[in-house]
């Protein structure tokens, strides 16, 4: 494998990450499904390139479901889903803004130095993609953890579902069938997660998720 | 051991037929049919086992890179017989006993499952499968005890026992992880090769005392056992006190004689303390009870501390070196496991005869039942002459043999040993006398006397079924007790392979005579013994009946002065206890009594109230229940926190773990 297709690869998981910290700072609803949209993409290109380096076919079909339905669909369904809701375009942060972003450089850190030690009998291709596969599920996390608003911890749990697959390719590839079950499982907390939203706003006028505390009697 | 692993599949699938749509009477039977039949022909092949050559087996179930090995040696064996004898007694007696039942689709899957259970229990040769089978036992048990559920009080007793189980097989399961050490070697012949260090030594040996002592029912791990027993169906009862206890007695001879290796000459003390104290406590809440499948249980904990102090002994001689008297201290040991089995199953199935025939478990609300029950109560005396050690019943020979073991102890090195088994053999003395006292208060109260309610006297004989099964075990018990040299010559493969030594043999003894030393130290003779007791006997009855008068003449009794006393007023096991009581309870448990006298003129009547505490219950146990109910309630927060905290919760953990994994990693 020469050190070009290799920089490639790593150029790919590299951006994955960054777009997963512009995520993080996001504080506006449209420009956040945007950030996901070019996540989605760049993974695409990083699954497309594993296929090409790797002369495994079948991850095209991965790559091309990441384009069709992640890059496209699911970005497409949020921006109605929000402009039927009429909802306010702000996300309000549980945690402000610069200490996440200290927190998600933490992680990154973490999760390099662990992966690669844990990995070290691995080929360089695979413990590089790992690592920075790591880092995006725990951003991915760390999204869902310090927003109060419902879209956008559907976003972390996507860029976190990103994550997962970026670290099957990289493993010498995943095969489909385990590939499409996963689609299908996002799919259908996509859709579920949907429904929810939807009876959420239908309640109580709003998809901030501490209305479903107080709705439960909860002290916050 | 192909035939032995068949014999098991069929009692499982035993479990399965009693799913199908057949009528109740004929599933019954053939359920119970099939689990005697299959039981005889098990304790058949492991009664030739126990002398032939060890075999084994590995299945293709269970871990994949472990499967399931399977190995029958001559301890497997000696305690596969005890399992199926008592298994097919048991299911003989439910013949006719388990017509009574009223939810019969409440015992009959779990009946064949919880037999399986025990075998493989014994037959497994590896920590997994071990493990396996001793949960399947378990749960099998205790779907039969909450067979009754809607009885008040069983709920709570399947609670209990749930939690004692639980907490047992864990330990267990520690102590196999201890055992294959860091290797992850499960299977018992590797396990084996793993030597330990002093410490790990320790901690294994705790861990096979809480596993197995609260399986067995070692004080204080006994609690779940008097309730736990008493609740399920008598066959049941019969196969969880004469049975249930002795796989968990062949679980702590299997790990602590064998897997664990050579032993540290300490390593018998806890098994000799705590086995004397389970003895004397054991049959002292025996005597504080009225309820007679509880005063059985309660005897079951005592016999536990008698096998259990046994081997003890058995641990000490092997520590030194001694290998014969640590075979005499095991074969006693086996012996009163195997003994315990015949006579407790008999007196399990007479309560239940007793509960068929009167509805009424409280002795106190029997007596003379004797007369409508003759031959139930005639086998019932058998056993518990026999577990009060008497002779020539077999529970003399196997007591007889634990206090020549401890006889031979002055010869012991250390002088801890030499001082405290003594003291052991003095509690397990105490608790044989009251065991005795403790069965003539059973007995007494049950059979003789007057009837002292309706019900006790419209009692009638049980089935055909139940009693023959019961004369069986009695006569079992009969000739044990005769020929003791029989069992004990035939148990010495076991105890070679356990402690390195054997008894000498004693078939060859004119007049099977047993001698477990030497002649010239002590023997014992159970057959010139029964011919005696028989000749004296006969001869006292010719006399009686040559010189006595052959008018018979009926007159009213003596009343004492008080005439028109009912039967109410007859001694009762309550007033046969109170001596006792007095005696040893007052330090034990705390009793203490409350007259309430009215004075001259007050109408009301006198009353006499009974304070007891269960020491055991308030210092080991009410601290545990309160501190998880306290903790129970502190975690209760956990459940209503929001969505992100929740997630929060999720992160922080995995952040936490990915943490010591880079530190540490």
């Amino acid at each position: 494998m020469s050190a070009f297709s290799l920089d490639v690869a790593h150029m790919f998981a590299g951006g994955l990450v960054l777009v997963s910290f512009m995520m993080l700072y996001q504080d506006r609803l449209f420009p956040l499904i945007n950030a996901l949209s070019l996540h989605s993409f760049l993974l695409a290109l990083s699954v497309a390139w594993q296929a090409h380096i790797q002369n495994t076919p079948d991850l095209y079909v991965t790559a091309l479901i990441s384009i069709g339905f992640k890059t496209l669909a699911v970005p497409m369904a949020l921006r109605r889903m929000v402009e039927k809701m009429g909802l306010h375009r702000e996300i309000e942060a549980a945690v402000r803004t610069g200490l996440t972003m200290l927190v998600g450089i933490g992680l990154v850190g973490l999760s390099m130095d662990l992966m690669l030690r844990v990995t070290a009998g691995a080929s360089v291709l695979v413990r590089e993609d790992i690592a920075l596969a790591l880092s995006v599920v725990l951003l991915g996390l760390l999204i869902m953890v310090t927003r109060r608003n419902a879209i956008s911890q559907v976003i972390g749990f996507m860029s976190l579902e990103n994550g997962l697959i970026l670290a099957g390719t990289g493993a010498r590839g995943m095969p489909l069938v385990v590939e499409i079950s996963v689609a299908f499982s996002v799919l259908i907390a996509f859709i579920v997660i949907g429904i929810f939203l939807f009876r959420i706003r239908e309640r109580f006028d709003t998809v901030d998720v501490r209305a479903l505390d107080s709705f439960r009697g909860e002290r916050r | 051991m192909r035939v032995l692993l068949i014999g098991v599949a069929v009692l499982l699938g035993g479990s399965l037929l009693s799913l199908l749509p057949l009528s109740r009477e004929s599933k019954s039977s053939v359920i119970y049919g099939g689990c005697f039949a299959t039981c005889l022909v098990l304790s058949a092949m492991a009664l030739v086992g126990v002398a032939g050559d060890a075999s084994s087996a590995v299945l293709p179930l269970g871990l994949p890179w472990l499967g399931a090995h399977f190995h029958l040696d001559a301890l497997a064996a000696v305690f596969l017989v005890i399992v199926n004898l008592g298994g097919a007694a048991a299911s003989f007696y439910a013949l006719g006993y388990g017509a009574h039942e009223h939810e019969p689709m409440r015992v009959l899957p779990f009946y064949p499952a919880f037999l399986a259970g025990m075998n493989l229990v014994i037959l497994a040769a590896d920590a997994y499968s071990f493990l396996f089978s001793w949960e399947l036992m378990s749960l099998a048990s205790w779907a039969l005890v909450m067979a009754h559920h809607r009885d008040a009080g069983t709920t709570r007793a399947g609670y209990v026992y749930l939690m004692m189980a639980s907490f047992g097989t864990f330990a267990l399961l520690l102590a196999f992880g201890f055992l294959a050490g860091p290797g992850g070697a499960f299977a018992f012949d590797a396990i084996t090769q793993h030597v330990l260090s002093p410490g790990v030594g320790a901690i294994v040996l705790a861990l096979a005392f809480i596993g197995a002592g609260s399986k067995a029912g070692l004080v204080p791990l006994h609690v779940w056992l008097p309730l736990a027993h008493p609740a399920a169906p008598s066959h049941v009862s019969a196969l969880m006190s004469g049975v249930m206890t002795k796989v968990a007695v062949y679980a702590f001879i299997r790990i602590v004689f064998e897997l664990m290796g050579a032993p540290a000459w300490w390593w018998g003390l806890p098994a000799l303390l705590l086995g004397g104290i389970t003895a004397a406590l054991g049959v002292l809440y025996a005597l504080m009870e009225t309820d007679i499948k509880r005063i059985l249980a309660y005897s079951t904990i005592e016999n536990i501390g008698i096998i259990f102090a046994a081997l003890g002994l058995a641990l000490a001689f092997k520590a030194a070196g001694m290998g014969d008297a640590g075979a005499l201290a095991v074969t006693a040991a086996l012996f009163h496991a195997a003994n315990h089995m015949l006579f407790k199953s008999t007196l399990f199935f007479g309560a239940g005869t007793i509960i068929v025939a009167t509805g009424e478990q409280d002795v106190e609300r029997l007596g003379g039942l004797i007369h409508r029950m003759p031959i139930s109560s005639s086998a019932f005396l058998i056993a518990a002459l026999a577990i009060s050690s008497l002779p020539p019943f077999n529970g003399f020979a196997s007591e007889w043999l634990v206090f020549q073991g401890i006889l031979v102890s002055p010869h012991l090195p250390r002088m801890a040993l030499k001082l405290l088994v003594p003291a052991v053999g003095v509690l397990l003395a105490l608790s044989a006398a009251l065991a005795a006292a403790c069965f003539v208060r059973a007995f007494g109260a049950a059979y003789l006397g007057r009837a002292r309610t309706a019900a006790a006297a419209a009692a009638r004989e049980a089935d055909v079924w139940s009693v023959s099964s019961m004369v069986v075990c009695a006569t079992l018990c009969l000739l044990t007790g005769i020929f003791p040299g029989a069992v004990i010559d035939w148990m010495q493969p076991a105890a070679v392979a356990l402690v390195g030594g054997r008894m000498p043999p004693q078939l060859d003894i004119a007049w099977f005579s047993i001698a477990p030393v030497s002649a010239s130290r002590s023997s014992y003779n159970g057959f010139l013994i029964f011919v005696f007791l028989v000749l004296a006997a006969s001869f006292a009855a010719w006399v009686v009946h040559r010189v006595a008068s052959r008018a018979m003449r009926r007159a009213p009794f003596w009343d004492c002065g008080y005439p028109g006393a009912g039967p109410i007023a007859q001694y009762s096991a309550t007033s046969l206890a109170q001596p006792i009581r007095r005696v040893f309870a007052t330090v034990a448990f705390d009793a203490h009594e409350q007259v309430d006298m009215p004075l001259p003129g007050d109408q009301r009547p006198a009353t006499i109230h009974r304070f007891m505490r269960d020491p055991v219950w308030e210092f080991a146990y009410a601290p545990v229940a309160a501190g998880v109910g306290w903790m129970a309630r502190w975690m209760n927060r956990l459940q209503f926190l929001t969505i992100r905290r929740y997630l929060s919760a999720v992160f922080v953990t995995l952040i936490l773990l990915l943490l010591v994994l880079a530190i540490w990693g």
